[in-house]
């Protein structure tokens, strides 16, 4: 009994905090879908009235198909790239320090800071990236200001900023590989590419089917992106359902509705993390 | 550093062709890693030093015609940058502050008082890492606009950043799964002799958990430098903002100069910290498993 009294004191700053700002929001998110308020009055039961507004919306397909969109790119650039630079890195026996500590420089960067320093590289005109263009004398392109480019030059200042992680989670994953099985499939004849496929590849996959849910379930809350960089334009090109959501609560002060999608965006990314959570349970084990 | 077996053999390596290609492969990646990951930062260091003509200009120079620090004193002065930087400063100090006592202090009595119910509340703890930080941000904003039950605001106090900072599932996961393999026996002996719990905590589990303590605490301090959408919303006031979000809205006023130079003051304390604690952060990262 004491015992227990002892350690519920323990516990009660813990406590007090998670019940404020973790699990009454996350209750309150659900609430807040099915309300509508003015902050004045009581909050009114709406039932789906949110849904059906944020749903009825134009832009509401727009920022599912580039959050989407931003998913992928995302995943087939910033996923690949950090298992490929890390098998290699894992070969290189000189000048790891300096390698290892300058790919994951930008990801030490205020994420803020490396949006911005980007936004004056995608200048059109003396901007860096342009200018690099026009050494190798290839025509410039107007990145952030075309519904052609504006979603994929949100995509590089993310992996940008992002790949220094995965590339030195899965850089730990490698240096566990034993390396008798390498000997061992050499041995037998494998060359370099059946090498990666039969043993890399499968003494990762746990780690790498964990990196590929928790980067899905990072870059559909992409924000700070279209925030800075963009506005959502143009043309809604890159309007994403977390930057609506804000656009939802903060400009139109629909809170119901920036709710509701914030809700839909609970229900897919709750999926992903059931799965993350099985996953790495198996992990562990 | 003993040298593993990895996926190409030693004995290619040795051979003239290996060398040829290890030789091509490293010049590659390093060229290649020094332009992507270093050069934009020294674009952004010397763009800074360039004046607004310079910045302007086609092509653009590769080495700054003057060494002018006037771009820095410029941001320093204008955006008022020594402000925020204290702001943040504040805001990362007590979040740091409350994190350790609230999370140091549950993840002990959840490990090794096993109270009624513990498993239960440690299952709800956990289970908000289930729940991406985004998707409660209205509702998370609302409640600190006005607190339930006190019904008190906390927009443009610092306990905004403070008290969320404590809710932190992923440390009391990291926390607790230390403090379980502190062995039981050294904890019995300390009670025996008439030890509280908080003595114990204090003279016992602390100093042998000092690397998850100061993991803990790198990841605190750093993540709320480097949070955003956060405190965009619950720092509305110019005088409260930290720094990234007062670079981001003051962002247009200012010569282009100016800005990057308030670029380059941003990014300082967060690429300090990782030089002196990159092995900690490199540690934490792999070792304290995945932070989504």
């Amino acid at each position: 009994m004491r015992r227990n009294l002892t350690a519920y004191g323990f516990l009660c700053g813990a406590l007090i905090c998670f019940a404020f700002f973790s699990w009454y929001p996350i209750v309150r998110e659900v609430l807040l879908s099915f309300q509508q308020t003015n902050f004045v009055g009581d909050a009114t039961w709406v039932g789906l009235d949110n849904f059906r507004t944020v749903v009825e919306d134009p832009v509401f397909v727009d920022a599912w198909v580039n959050t989407a969109i931003f998913t992928v790119l995302a995943l087939v650039i910033g996923y690949v790239v950090p298992f490929a630079i890390a098998i290699v890195l894992n070969e290189l026996k000189h000048a790891r320090g300096y390698l290892r500590f300058v790919v994951y420089l930008p990801v030490m960067l205020p994420p803020a800071v490396a949006v911005l320093l980007f936004k004056w590289f995608y200048d059109p005109g003396p901007g860096l990236f342009n200018q690099i263009l026009g050494f190798f004398q290839l025509p410039g392109l107007s990145w952030l200001d075309s519904t052609d480019t504006a979603l994929v030059s949100l995509v590089l200042v993310s992996t940008w900023m992002n790949l220094g992680s995965g590339t030195l989670i899965y850089l730990a994953a490698l240096q566990t590989i034993p390396g008798e099985l390498y000997e061992a499939a050499e041995l037998d004849g494998a060359g370099l590419f059946r090498r990666i496929r039969h043993i890399t590849i499968p003494q990762t996959k746990l780690i790498l089917l964990v990196m590929l849910l928790l980067q899905v379930i990072a870059t559909m809350q992409v924000f700070i992106e279209p925030f800075l960089l963009t506005g959502g334009g143009p043309e809604d090109a890159t309007v994403t359902v977390a930057y609506l959501m804000y656009q939802y609560a903060f400009n139109f002060t629909n809170f119901g509705g920036g709710g509701a999608l914030g809700f839909m965006l609970m229900l897919v990314l709750m999926v992903f993390s059931v799965i993350y959570l099985r996953v790495s349970r198996e992990e562990a084990r | 550093m003993s040298e593993t077996r990895t996926l190409v053999s030693p004995h290619t390596l040795g051979t003239r062709r290996g060398r040829t290609v290890y030789w091509t492969v490293f010049t590659t990646v390093f060229v290649t890693f020094t332009f992507v990951f270093v050069f934009p930062l020294y674009w952004m260091v010397t763009g800074a030093m360039k004046s607004p003509d310079e910045l302007a200009d086609i092509p653009p120079s590769v080495f700054p015609h003057s060494f002018d620090l006037s771009g820095f004193r410029e941001a320093w002065r204008q955006l008022d940058l020594g402000k925020y930087m204290w702001n943040t400063t504040l805001y990362a100090f007590g979040a740091w502050l409350f994190t350790l006592g609230v999370d140091v202090t549950a993840a002990y009595a959840l490990s090794k008082l096993r109270p009624l119910l513990g498993r239960a509340i440690l299952g709800m703890m956990l289970a908000t890492l289930m729940i991406p930080p985004m998707v409660i941000l209205l509702p998370a904003y609302l409640t600190v606009k006005d607190l339930p039950l006190l019904h008190v605001n906390l927009l443009n106090t610092p306990w905004a950043i403070w008290l969320p900072a404590a809710a932190n599932g992923f440390n009391i996961f990291l926390l607790k799964r230390f403090f379980d393999s502190i062995p039981t026996e050294l904890l019995d002996a300390a009670e025996v002799d008439g030890a509280s719990p908080a003595r114990i905590l204090w003279s016992i589990v602390l100093p042998v958990s000092r690397p998850i303590l100061g993991v803990v605490s790198i990841f605190t301090v750093v993540n709320v430098w480097r949070d955003f959408v956060w405190p965009l919303l619950v720092l509305p006031d110019t005088d409260r903002k930290t720094i990234s979000v007062a670079i981001s809205s003051l962002a247009v006023q200012v010569p282009q100069n100016v800005l990057i130079g308030s670029l380059v003051i941003a990014s300082v304390p967060t690429i300090v910290v990782f030089f002196v604690f990159q092995r900690h952060i490199m540690a934490g990262l792999t070792a304290g498993g995945l932070k989504g």
